[in-house]
């Protein structure tokens, strides 16, 4: 099934200055099943998004269809086919 | 060209000048970063910087353009193995050998590098170690903020963290030895434990690597054995708390301090900016105010007071109300390199 993730400006660089990527993964997926996918093509994006034990960071938001994960089932919330992933920094830093 | 990089919670800069008088001072570099660690390697020269994004965690990022460019790898240079995450690098140190560069962090470990910077391993003796279940945390984090390379035997290495207190290896890292006897640990119901101070910091010169000197929470102390015991110098300052203890490049036996006035009470006495020297290993202290202003009710940190190895020495400190001074004659008299910057927390010095 088909995913799309829409990365945020300041994170490009670290996804080959792409604003959009396109997954094929096969059904049922998860988000932290994307991001693991994403880890294998963009290791430095991921360690953006995620620490070594694979804990989104605090303050890095991920919409998943409009919801913000955490309100879901965060990693483990399951995407429907033609979910889109959108990835925003959050409020933080003084 | 003299260089004075100055590491805080928003971004790194770079202060530059031909004669230690007159600056050239060069920032943002790697904003809304915390920049809790900054080292020079002249040889090549690369500065390595341990930055935190608030958004993006922590990471290490080196330069060979001093500044201009900055490079870090794909995979993260520093990683913990099994459930734990890196929280922030609070010490960068290079070493005689160019390829091999130390890192400290929080939580308290220690990683190795064999590229100069790039990438780094996990220290597997002292995160085994046994004690580390009861290592705690200060306000700032529970971490390994110092680390001295014995300036002859690449086996031989001293740490210190905070709480946890000094801790020794001889064989390469292989196993470590808690390394406090003498330190006071107020704040336990034991006050002299094995282990568990709130060691702020500790400094010696690779040319008497036996003389270390250590700023406690709590404590001033100097040790003769290498760290083996460790005895009061505190007698001649105003407080024996404080963050910084910096030796001299060329004179061991002299060493720079700058005392606050308590735990509970974090100024400099009479908000007054002085650094204190000792010409004789801190049996006597004395002050060092010329050029440095009243009103000072900010405090130094523990990095952010440095040497760096010319002749005269300069000394350098910066604020947490973002001031930096400089002295380019051993402390005798100082100016000020830069003013309403983020907090400074980390300042280091070199020729390049």
């Amino acid at each position: 099934m088909k995913i799309t993730v829409l990365i945020p400006g300041v994170l490009r660089p670290a996804a080959q200055n792409q604003s959009t990527l396109e997954l094929d993964l096969p059904e049922p997926t998860t988000l932290g099943a994307v991001l693991d996918e994403l880890a294998g093509r963009y290791p430095l994006l991921d360690r953006r998004l995620r620490d070594e034990r694979a804990t989104l960071r605090r303050y890095v938001n991920f919409y998943v269809d409009g919801e913000e994960c955490r309100r879901l089932d965060g990693p483990s919330t399951v995407l429907r086919p033609n979910a889109e992933i959108r990835i925003l920094p959050s409020v933080a830093g003084g | 060209m003299h260089l004075l990089a100055i590491g805080t919670r928003k971004g790194l800069w770079l202060a530059t000048s031909p004669d230690r008088r007159s600056w050239e001072v060069r920032g943002p570099l790697l904003p809304m970063t915390e920049v809790y660690a900054v080292a020079i390697d002249p040889r090549r020269p690369r500065l390595l910087a341990g930055t935190t994004s608030p958004h993006f965690g922590p990471t290490v990022m080196t330069s060979d353009d001093l500044g201009e460019t900055w490079q870090e790898p794909d995979h993260a240079p520093i990683a913990f193995p099994e459930d734990t995450a890196l929280e922030r690098v609070w010490q960068l140190t290079p070493t005689d050998d160019p390829d091999v560069v130390y890192a400290g962090t929080q939580p308290s470990a220690l990683f190795r590098s064999d590229d100069g910077g790039r990438t780094y391993a996990l220290v597997r003796g002292l995160w085994d170690h046994p004690h580390r279940d009861d290592w705690g945390a200060g306000y700032g984090g529970q971490a390994i903020h110092t680390i001295l390379p014995h300036p002859t035997d690449p086996d031989r290495l001293t740490v210190a963290m905070s709480t946890g207190g000094v801790y020794r290896t001889s064989d390469g890292g292989a196993s470590w030895t808690a390394s406090n006897k003498g330190v006071k640990a107020y704040f336990l119901p034991d006050p002299y434990p094995e282990f568990g101070q709130c060691v702020h910091k500790i400094a010696r010169h690779p040319a008497a690597p036996d003389r270390m000197y250590l700023q406690n929470h709590h404590g001033v102390y100097r040790s003769s054995d290498g760290g083996a015991t460790w005895d009061s110098i505190a007698d001649g300052l105003p407080s024996d708390f404080g963050f910084p203890m910096v030796v001299h490049p060329h004179e061991p036996e002299v060493v720079y301090n700058f005392p606050l006035v308590a735990d509970g009470e974090r100024f400099p006495p009479n908000g007054q900016c002085a650094v204190y020297r000792s010409p004789d290993g801190g049996d006597t202290w004395t002050a060092l105010r010329t050029g440095l202003p009243d009103g000072f009710w900010t405090a130094v940190m523990r990095d952010a007071m440095c040497t760096d190895t010319a002749t005269p020495a300069g000394v350098y400190f910066g604020s947490r109300s973002g001031s930096v001074y400089a002295s380019p004659d051993e402390g005798e008299s100082w100016h000020r390199v830069v003013e309403h910057l983020p907090d400074v927390v980390c300042v280091r010095a070199a020729e390049v």
